[in-house]
């Protein structure tokens, strides 16, 4: 998990504010919700290849991470081809598979749509530092400190749980009963691992209670969470992305309002 | 540090304590007073209530609705639970203290809470971090710290706050020898100057004795021994050492020595490399034997693979490489690789205890968690799981849930409910961490008694008083390169 990494990036796009490319992501995938053609998905994506070199992540990484998405994309648009609301020439049927004229357009503007809202959001969101997004959660977006820090240090354990659960699985070999009943005993391991998350969890809650959390009075932050020029003009990007999708789609006749009349 | 508050005064006026789910008072009628600077060893058996003291005088205790109070708790004249700063606190387990990725985040935290303008916090964070000896870098992952450090940083989160009064909560029952070192020789070294008042609460009173000056015992009805630690372990150690804890010149009683020599192998490794996760191999290398009515130490500092060497001994874990190979005396007819064993066959040959009770604990009561392994072998218990609980001073718990024991009675329960299936071969991973000696006593002369009936006992452990009374074949793991 990305958000699960805390190593250090370095690089002029890392340090762009976490805020800004939640926004960015945000811009970019609005229009492409709200309508069902192919060209908006297709500029976009056009523009967003362009972009990605500057992203400060390598080509390397850019296909590790960016892996499930390849994976995903084409599953959803083979369902979409299959089951998809059919028009237009029909090439194949079977039971409920209608392979038609309507449902591979519709796959094929699918399968873009989710490259061009999934990948932009990988990219941006791997040089994220969950500290950097509480900061900015708290500081720019003014959400309440005690919800953003309680979330950041339960994202923590995260890691923790990881090795309970292992730990549950070895004991219940060594208990003697790990050779049958396995829904039950993973229900039975989903309720210990509860037990232990709120236990675990209420200890942190004491310490970070001991050291003021929660304390009256205002609270200071010891990192400040800038919103300057280069968060502006990735927002900026993200918009002008969004416009030429909505205008190409317009200009060809293909934007269809998912919630206007059709 | 340069800039430090003024040592805090701590009053209790016939406090007490009780918690909103029970019928019993955690602490009742505690009075006394402890003036600015002076260092405090608190004592008093398990469940005197120490713990629930020094939660009530860092104020985290919580409101009406968590529990009731009675009398009053003073931190320089004020409600205890009002002096929010004044007080710092470090609990006993390091990995539910850390609160943010980054070390120095970390420290920062309290000073961000309390308000303190940015521009102090960063001066305070490394004087913080210098004052407890914690040389690493700001950003350093907080996961990356060893148990010490990780105290070690709690100690300086607390600190960053700049209290008068400094609360340690058995801040290193959960550490190997050399942590504990570590982060008393940071406590020693910050109250050299007199500027912070200590109370600490621990039953090795070993560690802490050459930094005290004083000592108070907690017990039924309040304060019942108070003095200079000569005074109050001269007088009440005895009776101390009795409720559990560690006297120095006191040693709790050891079994006697093997009455036989070691007997048949049951276990042998053979260039045996072991790895929690496949393909990272944590330790190699390893050649050793495990033997019938003998017990087998595996030491070593943190991080060298121990618990993944017993878990692999255990059955639990593959092999990374090499063998290992459970002897026909042991294998009984299931083949010569533990791991290959199905669960239920593992139960009358190899016992594991883990080093978190919670992790294996399985039943809504006691009697039924020593119940689990008979039943999965369809046999009747009855006698033997009555005789145990018995055997372990559980049977008035008999239909306790596991979950609301005390850290002793949920290590006697998991020993027991291994027992419960007289396996060959038992694996106890740090069957002694953070124990009284009352506790200690009882674990180690039950593996001496398992020892001189014929079983095999595998400790992984830092303590070097449990391979001793053992007398037991130590097996050193170093550090992976």
């Amino acid at each position: 998990m990305t958000l699960l990494e805390s190593h250090a990036r370095t690089g002029a796009f890392a340090r762009i504010n976490p805020v800004a490319k939640l926004g960015a992501s945000a811009l970019i995938a609005l229009p492409l919700i709200l309508t069902l053609d192919i060209v908006s998905a297709a500029t976009a994506l056009l523009l967003e290849c362009l972009l990605f070199p500057f992203a400060g992540i390598g080509w390397r990484e850019f296909w590790v991470r960016t892996f499930p998405v390849w994976l995903a994309a084409p599953l959803t648009a083979l369902t979409i081809a299959l089951y998809g609301e059919a028009s237009g020439t029909v090439y194949a049927e079977w039971f409920v598979i209608r392979i038609s004229e309507g449902s591979l357009e519709l796959a094929a503007a699918t399968l873009i749509r989710v490259l061009a809202i999934a990948l932009p959001s990988v990219v941006l969101f791997v040089t994220v530092d969950p500290t950097d997004l509480a900061d900015g959660l708290a500081q720019i977006l003014k959400l309440p400190a005690r919800f953003v820090l309680g979330a950041l240090a339960g994202l923590r354990m995260v890691g923790l749980f990881l090795d309970d659960w292992r730990a549950l699985e070895l004991a219940r070999r060594a208990r003697g009963v790990a050779d049958s009943g396995r829904i039950r005993r993973f229900l039975g391991m989903a309720f210990a691992l509860l037990v232990l998350s709120i236990r675990r969890g209420s200890k942190l809650a004491v310490a970070m209670e001991a050291r003021g959390f929660g304390a009256p009075g205002p609270r200071t932050w010891a990192r400040e969470s800038r919103f300057g020029a280069r968060e502006w003009m990735l927002l900026a990007i993200g918009a002008a992305i969004s416009a030429a999708a909505i205008t190409a789609a317009v200009l060809a006749g293909t934007w269809n309002f998912i919630l206007g009349p059709s | 540090m340069s800039e430090r508050a003024r040592p805090a005064a701590v009053e209790a006026r016939g406090w007490g304590w009780r918690h909103a789910s029970r019928h019993a008072w955690a602490v009742r009628d505690a009075s006394f007073r402890i003036e600015p600077g002076e260092r405090v060893l608190l004592l008093g058996a398990s469940g005197a209530g120490k713990s629930t003291l020094l939660h009530g005088l860092a104020g985290v205790l919580g409101g009406d609705e968590e529990g009731e109070t009675a009398g009053s708790l003073l931190v320089d004249g004020a409600r205890a639970a009002e002096a929010r700063g004044r007080a710092g606190l470090v609990l006993q387990d390091p990995d539910s203290q850390v609160v943010l990725a980054r070390v120095g985040d970390d420290v920062a935290f309290a000073c961000e809470n309390l308000g303190v303008p940015r521009d102090e916090i960063w001066p305070r964070v490394r004087a913080a971090l210098d004052a407890v000896g914690l040389d690493v870098e700001l950003d350093r992952p907080t996961k990356a710290l060893s148990g010490g450090q990780k105290q070690r940083l709690a100690l300086a989160g607390a600190l960053a706050m700049r209290p008068g009064l400094l609360l340690l909560d058995e801040p290193t029952a959960n550490l190997d020898p050399e942590g504990v070192a570590e982060v008393r020789d940071a406590v020693g070294h910050l109250l050299e100057d007199r500027s912070v008042t200590l109370v600490v609460v621990e039953h090795r009173v070993d560690v802490w004795l050459p930094v005290v000056d004083r000592v108070i015992v907690l017990g039924d009805g309040g304060v019942i021994a108070d003095g200079t630690p000569d005074d109050v372990l001269g007088a009440a150690g005895v009776a101390l050492a009795a409720a559990g804890v560690w006297v120095p010149g006191i040693p709790p009683a050891l079994p006697p020595r093997p009455a036989r020599p070691p007997g048949a192998v049951l276990l042998s490794a053979a260039d045996l490399a072991v790895a929690r996760v496949r393909g990272v191999a944590v330790a190699s290398g390893v050649d050793l034997d495990v033997r019938a009515g003998a017990a087998l130490a595996i030491t070593g500092p943190n991080g060298a693979g121990k618990s993944t060497l017993g878990l692999t001994l255990a059955g639990l874990l593959a092999p990374a490489s090499g063998e290992l190979r459970a002897a026909d005396a042991l294998a009984a007819g299931a083949g010569p690789e533990p791991i290959r064993w199905r669960s239920r066959d593992l139960l009358t040959r190899i016992g594991t205890v883990f080093q978190d009770p919670e992790h294996q604990l399985l039943a809504k009561t006691v009697r039924g968690e020593l119940l689990v392994g008979p039943r999965a072998l369809g046999t009747d218990a009855a006698t033997r799981v009555d005789e145990l609980l018995e055997r372990l001073r559980l049977a008035h718990l008999a239909e306790a849930n596991p979950y609301t024991l005390s850290g002793g009675e949920k290590r006697r329960l998991t020993v027991a409910a291994a027992l419960a299936t007289a396996p060959r071969v038992l694996v106890l991973d740090e069957p002694t961490f953070g124990q009284d000696a009352r506790t200690w006593a009882e674990l180690v002369a039950l593996l001496a008694r398992l020892r001189d009936d014929g079983s095999a006992i595998v400790a992984i452990t830092h303590d070097l008083a449990v391979v001793d009374a053992l007398h037991a074949e130590r097996f050193a793991l170093g550090v992976a390169p």
